[in-house]
């Protein structure tokens, strides 16, 4: 499976995150998507005509959209990632894999912007990006109360993948996550995965450490 | 009058990533044009030419009337070294703060885990800092750091070793140990674009000896720590660099910003600054 990818970019990291708690294997093609715009390129245009990053081939198979590619590498490499376990769980991760469409283009266009310059309507973004937050904490709210500590469930899914990083991210574009309890100890539970990888502004709980040897706790 | 903060150098463009559409951006408060004029770039800020020159990969220019050349890095024109622009990332922090961060070392193990540092290698030797009067620069030498992966180059854990330079107030300067070319240094540089005391732009910038690294990667790497660096220095207070000595009790490993806030006070230098505790 070969993933072109960003650093930066939390919609591949999402795919680089799934990999690593799955066990899969990615090759990584690097795609200066900043500051040389590579994915503006005729050569990068002809893989994937929409010119957004992630994109994933597999044989035969080009997947140009983050859901698609999560879905893939679950079904190959870790199908409970798919939560299948009832209708009502598949149906809540078909749910937040669309809706993580949203974070990319609140939370995600206010993150581009302040950090890189891209253009955006900036408050416009901010405000969109806290109306997702709001309602991914209502939701994990509701969610606690039925005994479930994930969003489609009692276990992670792709829906906690697929919206994670940005919930995580959201101060790097001027949205403060300091309002949400809630999502503060869904992101915790997602970091202490076994497995989990970090990307540059999502950090590893240093706590989880063993300690440095020969130094009493 | 000579006025310290706006007789410096400033980066305001890559000359690579510079459209025919120009750039429009601030240097200290005030807005500034970078514009291709003909086959000239030319920065202007409220229709006065502002004197610039290319340098480094990135545009160069000063508000006021510079009173020395820009700095030096002689390893820019060494044959066989890979030049790399990194391009801007914006932080909302003092510009002087994101340089003393890229002067400090005990935070590596914390914050690039398992990059350029991993606990329990935790530990930040002596080392020598001047201030070198002859050139007016800040220089520490003699730093050595356990490293996992110092550079893309490297293959495994090794001891680095560093110096760090501050040329100019708004710029350091680092080199360190160039894993394919024993007894060469690497050179990567934190340029800083100053928009107002409290908002930055930075532009890192490479000059590397690695034939084997596709430049995206190189571009990655160094992406991947200052952003790592960028959500520690949002969040950093006071927001402006304090040059009382009475306001932190510094330690040992804290001898380069000790130097470098002292270099600042004495020069005058203090766009980003706190002179006395709020």
């Amino acid at each position: 499976m070969i993933l072109y990818d960003y650093v930066l970019s939390p919609d591949c990291y999402k795919i680089r995150l799934l990999a690593a708690l799955t066990g899969a294997k990615l090759t990584l093609r690097a795609v200066d998507f900043h500051p040389g715009g590579e994915h503006r390129s005729p050569a990068f245009l002809a893989i994937n005509p929409a010119g957004t990053i992630p994109v994933m081939q597999d044989a035969s198979l080009t997947l140009t959209d983050s859901a698609a590619i999560l879905t893939y590498v679950a079904a190959r490499s870790g199908p409970a990632w798919l939560g299948d376990d009832t209708p009502e769980m598949r149906a809540r991760v078909a749910l937040w894999l669309a809706f993580a469409q949203r974070l990319s283009a609140s939370i995600g266009k206010a993150r581009t912007h302040d950090m890189l310059q891209k253009p955006a309507d900036i408050v416009a973004c901010r405000k969109a990006g806290v109306q997702c937050l709001r309602e991914i904490e209502a939701a994990l709210v509701e969610r606690h109360l039925m005994g479930d500590a994930f969003l489609a469930g009692n276990r992670p899914t792709l829906a906690d993948i697929a919206c994670f990083p940005h919930s995580m991210l959201a101060p790097d574009g001027g949205i403060s996550v300091d309002a949400y309890p809630a999502i503060r100890l869904w992101t915790r539970a997602i970091r202490a995965l076994p497995g989990f990888v970090e990307m540059p502004g999502i950090h590893r709980l240093h706590d989880l450490k063993p300690e440095p040897a020969g130094v009493q706790a | 009058m000579t006025d310290p903060i706006r007789d410096e150098w400033y980066p305001v463009a890559l000359v690579s990533q510079l459209g025919p559409e120009g750039r429009d951006t601030r240097l200290l408060g005030e807005p500034v044009r970078v514009a291709w004029h003909g086959g000239a770039i030319t920065v202007t800020s409220g229709g006065r030419s502002l004197p610039s020159q290319q340098r480094y990969g990135h545009v160069w220019a000063c508000p006021g009337t510079p009173q020395r050349p820009l700095f030096d890095i002689p390893e820019a024109d060494q044959p066989g070294r890979r030049l790399v622009d990194v391009g801007l990332v914006r932080v909302k922090c003092s510009p002087l703060r994101a340089v003393e961060n890229f002067l400090d070392i005990a935070h590596f193990p914390f914050v690039h885990t398992d990059i350029l540092g991993a606990e329990p290698h935790t530990e930040v030797g002596r080392y020598d800092v001047a201030i070198r009067e002859e050139v007016d620069e800040v220089w520490a030498t003699k730093v050595h750091f356990y490293q996992p992966q110092a550079a893309k180059s490297a293959a495994g854990g090794i001891t680095t070793e560093y110096m760090y330079r501050v040329p100019a107030p708004t710029v350091s300067i680092l080199y360190k140990t160039c894993p394919p070319r024993p007894g060469e240094w690497d050179v990567i540089t934190l340029f800083v674009q100053p928009l107002d005391e409290e908002l930055c732009e930075v532009w890192p910038w490479m000059a590397l000896f690695d034939d084997d690294t596709p430049m995206t990667d190189l571009i990655h790497f160094q992406q991947t720590i200052f952003l790592q660096d960028r959500s520690i220095l949002e969040n950093q207070l006071p927001h402006r660099l304090p040059l009382d000595p009475g306001l932190e009790i510094p330690t040992r490993a804290d001898l380069t910003s000790v130097a470098y806030r002292r270099w600042l006070k004495r020069r005058g230098y203090t766009y980003g600054a706190q002179l006395v505790a709020a």
